[in-house]
């Protein structure tokens, strides 16, 4: 598989599915997406980034370990629960603020917070798994 | 939500709009803490140095947090929370009674003890396999499984305690050990997968998923509806987790693969979820049919004890034997379960808590006894009470505890449950609880004679860990049993209210409908 072709338009593709991977995330709560399926496309653009140019390239990119990704997705989706305790209402009650960055209204939400642990859950087990199944491979 | 800020929406019939009690925060607490402490674990899964430390951290926590759910239902009455403010049955509810509440801290108690030994058992390449988090995700799923009022979470935590018992198992990959967890995961798969299908058609039957709305509506539906499939299904599926005769074969076939405190772990609280989820399917939402079907449990009960207790007697191997004793000690909760009475019931529970701990231990107590002995096979094991006299004072404690005779933990329940046998006139079912007992009696004595009167030699002590964190831990689970075995009284009127709230679910459908609103 490492043909030069494949190996020169690997990390750009790795880039854009990434990029999609955040996009579908964001646009989740109210469309079609969200951070189960996001969390597959990076863990696909990790895995093809992994299949053209090796598996160590992806760790190195990755800078921590998959699985320690994971276990923050984790700590991320349970947090986003428990912020509720402080508003009185019950464990992952969605909250809702409403900031202005730069003049624009951001909805922040922790359902947001909440899919974002899942789309890092899901990145850290798949592409940990992925990895896992090529090094036997190639490295 | 933020779109909907300039319009003004009722949500009252959807949402709670009332103001929380933060005490009600008490029964998921026993969750979430796991699941925060599992996550760190995980990832700082390199820094095996804090682990132990971070993991007894999360279990101090989980008690503590299991204790005070306990104080509060105990205090105040069922508790209950419904997730993300919705209203029930709409929202996930958990739902914490005496039931629950005393099985999650009795869990936790154990889980606690266990992380300790887990210091002296589990060495640096157990912790780069991820012990800790597995072992504390582990915990989240089994006080989840104890708590949730909803039963396809309920499905949701099994799966969540079965996923992170198989990375246990095969901690270390030993050939044996893979070839004890494919029997252990694919059996335990079919019965999920039979319970996820038992659910699915539950909720085509009913349009629910809430077990206190499940309850109100099974008792108000006619014949007409398939409920007693439901209930064979579920007791099926059931039975298999709880290692039933005859779906009991994967238990004694991988229990003694993994590392000693793994076992133990898996002895002292995986089945009695499985139990927990027999007690609430049968006799919460099902009274009815569990009524028809008491024979059948009844006679499951028998063969599971008497066949438990012959598969002892005809093992060579400790750790075998062990499995075998948990699945004799199931089948005596199964006949409580097949009367139903409240006395019945509640010798079920209170068997249920005198078997987390008295497993556990004995588990723990199989592992050091291989270790001095230097040999887990019964036939090169000798000379035991001569070398370790406070170890064989502890092994008879426990043998005696868990064969049910006085004055140790495990008489009470067998009392009750004989006592509500013969309540209702099945003197055969008595008969083999005792005879059970005897045979448990015989196989156990066989190790005592063994292991530890028999002349022998024991392994060299130089190159073996130091006992004292052993001791520490044993005494830890001796206390109670002894302490329970002599004062019965509080563990039996809580048992007794754990049952009684099971026979009337009034008071738990009350909790969760407080107006008896719903659909």
């Amino acid at each position: 598989m490492r043909t030069i072709i494949f190996r020169t338009v690997a990390p750009n593709l790795t880039s854009l599915m990434v990029l999609f991977s955040i996009f579908v995330l964001l646009r989740g709560h109210n469309e079609p997406g969200g951070g189960f399926i996001g969390g597959l496309i990076a863990a696909s653009a990790f895995a093809i980034y992994g299949i053209a140019c090796g598996v160590s390239p992806v760790r190195r990119a990755l800078w921590f370990h998959p699985m320690a990704i994971a276990g923050f997705g984790l700590l991320l989706a349970a947090l986003s629960g428990v912020l509720s305790l402080f508003q009185g209402v019950p464990f992952l009650t969605g909250l809702w603020a409403e900031p202005h960055l730069f003049g624009v209204p951001v909805a922040v939400s922790t359902p947001m917070v909440f899919d974002i642990g899942v789309y890092l859950v899901v990145v850290g087990s798949i592409t940990s798994i992925a990895l896992a199944l090529e090094e036997r491979d190639y490295d | 939500m933020a779109g909907m800020a300039g319009k003004a929406v009722d949500i009252s019939g959807a949402m709670v709009t009332g103001p929380v009690d933060p005490a009600d925060w008490l029964v998921i607490a026993p969750v979430v803490i796991p699941v925060v402490f599992g996550a760190l674990l995980l990832m700082f899964r390199k820094e095996t140095r804090e682990h132990a430390a971070v993991a007894i951290i999360g279990l101090l926590l989980l008690v503590a947090a299991d204790a005070a759910l306990l104080a509060h239902v105990l205090a105040r009455g069922h508790v209950v929370m419904t997730m993300g403010r919705w209203l029930p049955p709409f929202g996930i509810s958990f739902t914490a009674d005496a039931l629950g509440a005393t099985l999650a801290l009795t869990a936790g108690v154990v889980a606690l003890v266990a992380g300790f030994y887990s210091i002296r058992d589990i060495g640096n390449t157990g912790r780069r396999y991820g012990f800790y988090p597995f072992f504390l995700l582990m915990m989240a799923g089994v006080s989840g499984s104890f708590l949730t009022g909803d039963i396809f979470n309920l499905y949701v935590w099994f799966e969540v305690l079965l996923i992170s018992s198989f990375g246990l198992l095969i901690l270390g990959s030993e050939h044996e050990q893979i070839d004890g967890a494919t029997k252990y995961a694919f059996l335990n798969l079919v019965a999920t997968t039979l319970f996820l299908i038992a659910t699915g058609y539950l909720y085509g039957i009913f349009g629910t998923l809430n077990m206190a709305d499940i309850a109100r509506k099974a008792s108000a539906v006619g014949p007409t509806a398939p409920i007693m499939t439901l209930a064979m299904l579920y007791f099926f599926a059931f039975a298999m987790k709880a290692a039933a005769f005859p779906v009991n074969f994967w238990l004694p076939a991988s229990y003694h693969t993994p590392r000693v405190v793994v076992s133990a772990l898996f002895a002292g609280l995986l089945t009695k979820v499985g139990i927990y989820a027999l007690l609430r399917t049968q006799v919460m939402l099902f009274p009815a049919q569990r009524d028809i079907i008491a024979e059948l449990i009844a006679w499951v009960a028998a063969a599971t004890m008497i066949l438990g207790a012959l598969g002892a007697l005809a093992q060579s191997d400790i750790r075998r034997m062990m499995g075998f004793i948990v699945v004799s000690g199931i089948g005596v909760m199964l006949a409580g379960l097949a009367l139903a009475s409240q006395l019945g019931l509640s010798a079920t529970i209170f068997y249920a808590v005198h078997s987390m701990l008295v497993m556990t231990a004995l588990y723990i107590l199989a592992g050091l006894m291989s270790e001095r002995a230097g040999s887990h096979v019964l036939h090169d094991m000798g000379g035991l009470y001569r070398a370790y006299p406070f170890m064989t004072a502890i092994a008879l404690v426990l043998f005696l505890a868990v064969a049910g005779l006085p004055p140790f933990s495990g008489l009470w329940p067998k009392v009750f449950v004989v006592k509500a046998a013969l309540d209702v006139g099945a003197w055969w079912l008595a008969f083999s609880v005792l005879l059970s007992g005897i045979l448990t009696t015989i196989a156990l004595a066989r190790v005592f004679a063994l292991a530890f009167w028999r002349d022998g030699a024991t392994a060299a002590v130089e190159d073996l860990k130091p006992l004292r964190l052993g001791y520490v831990v044993l005494v830890a689970l001796v206390v109670p049993v002894v302490w329970i075995g002599v004062d019965p009284e509080p563990l039996l009127s809580l048992s007794g209210k754990a049952a009684a709230d099971l026979l009337d679910p009034a008071r738990y459908i009350g909790a969760v409908f407080p107006e008896g609103g719903g659909s």
